[in-house]
This record gives C-alpha cells, sequence and structure tokens, in this order.
C-alpha cells in the first residue's frame, strides 16, 4: 500500500511518501512495524496523540482495518482556515 | 457549490460580485487573511493532501448545504508559499435568511479549521515553525 506523510510527520520520516506491503491488519499495527524500523519512525510515532490520520483519503481511527486499503495517511491535526 | 483549492492569488471582491445567490436574499462571505501574530512573518507555506483535499471540502460544504437549505455555496483555499496579509481562503453562504447564511458560514470556517487536510508552516528571522492546532478549534465543532 501507499503510506503517505505530512507535515512534521514527513519531515521527520524525510520522506513525502513510500509503498510498503505489510501484514498488518489494523492502523495501529502498521504504526508500530513502522517504529520498530528505525529512529526517525520512531521520532514521528513517538506520540500517536499527537497524529491523526486518513485511510483512502477519509479521516479516520488507529483501529482501522486495513483490508483493502490501497493508501494510509499520517499527519498532525489539521490546520486550514 | 464551487470548490476550489488553487494556488493562485484571488479577489475576493471580484469571488463576492461573481457569486450567483440564487435567487436567496441574503449572503455572508469570509475571507482569512495570512497574519503576522509574532510579528517577522516571512512567509506562510500551506501544506495539502491533494488526493483527499476537494474530497474533504466538498463533502463539508455539502453537509452545510443540508443543514441551511443553502441555495449557493463557494469555498476557496490556497495553498503554498503566502505572504502576510494575502488571502488563504475565502467561503460564501447564500440562503433565503441571513441566520442560516451566518450560521452555514460560522460552520463551514470551523470545519475548514480542523477537518480539511491543510498545514501550515511559518517562517520568520527565527526559523521555521509548524502552526499547531488548538483546543478551541477542536471544541467549536461540538456546537454542530
Amino acid at each position: 500500500m501507499n503510506v503517505v506523510y505530512f507535515a512534521w510527520v514527513r519531515e521527520r520520516i524525510g520522506l513525502p511518501h513510500e509503498q510498503i506491503t505489510t501484514d498488518a491488519a489494523t492502523v495501529a499495527e502498521l504504526v508500530d512495524e513502522l517504529r520498530a524500523r528505525e529512529a526517525r519512525y520512531e521520532a514521528a510515532f513517538a506520540d500517536i496523540s499527537a497524529l491523526r490520520v486518513a485511510v483512502d483519503q477519509e479521516l479516520s481511527d488507529f483501529d482501522a482495518s486495513l483490508k483493502d486499503v490501497r493508501e494510509v495517511a499520517f499527519f498532525p491535526p489539521m490546520t486550514g482556515g | 457549490m464551487d470548490i476550489r483549492v488553487q494556488q493562485e492569488r484571488f479577489d475576493a471582491g471580484a469571488e463576492l460580485n461573481g457569486f450567483d445567490p440564487n435567487g436567496a436574499g441574503a449572503v455572508v462571505t469570509f475571507t482569512g487573511l495570512v497574519r503576522d501574530v509574532a510579528g517577522g512573518l516571512e512567509q506562510m507555506l500551506i501544506e495539502h493532501y491533494p488526493a483527499m483535499t476537494e474530497k474533504a471540502l466538498r463533502e463539508i460544504a455539502a453537509e452545510a448545504e443540508a443543514r441551511w437549505q443553502l441555495s449557493n455555496v463557494l469555498v476557496i483555499h490556497r495553498f503554498g508559499s503566502l505572504q502576510p496579509d494575502e488571502p488563504i481562503m475565502m467561503v460564501a453562504t447564500a440562503s433565503r435568511h441571513r441566520d442560516a447564511a451566518f450560521e452555514a458560514a460560522t460552520f463551514l470556517m470551523d470545519y475548514l479549521k480542523s477537518r480539511a487536510p491543510f498545514w501550515k508552516k511559518e517562517t520568520t528571522a527565527a526559523g521555521e515553525n509548524w502552526v499547531e492546532s488548538t483546543v478551541k478549534d477542536e471544541e467549536a465543532l461540538k456546537r454542530w
């Protein structure tokens, strides 16, 4: 699936998006998998309460299923307007 | 419904004049400008999620249309590099009654603030800083 990062999440991880092959069943499991990778992921995902997630371009939750999902995006709370 | 996500500057006056109320008696507009809160703002960079932004704005606008029976709604939101005092975004609502037009515009603003995928980064002489959302922004959604 395509995993996309925005704002300081993108800056901490050091890339805007990447293709990831995963067996994670939920967003939370994917986060655990990413955190275990490298320090820069740990830095980005250290405080989940500071993050929001979109699954296939819809705002979602960390317990959301990843079944048939094509894109997951991680970002800080939005600051539009 | 007219939803635009764009980099280019827009003219709020021209947008208002071009906004068709479709026979409604009340039009309300709001324009948000780049604010230099702390002084010394050199640039505001607005990042967004292209694959999601327009869809999210349409959903928010459709919700406003349904709740207040709007005869037209306009949302313009910019991204990219902006200077102080430049317009960032604009909403316009048209309805038979002013209360509905005002309320719908406020609703749109509240939702655009924390449910549309934009992120603002300020650059000053001291460096770069991501603008953080506030508890107040989130609280504002509860009244709807």
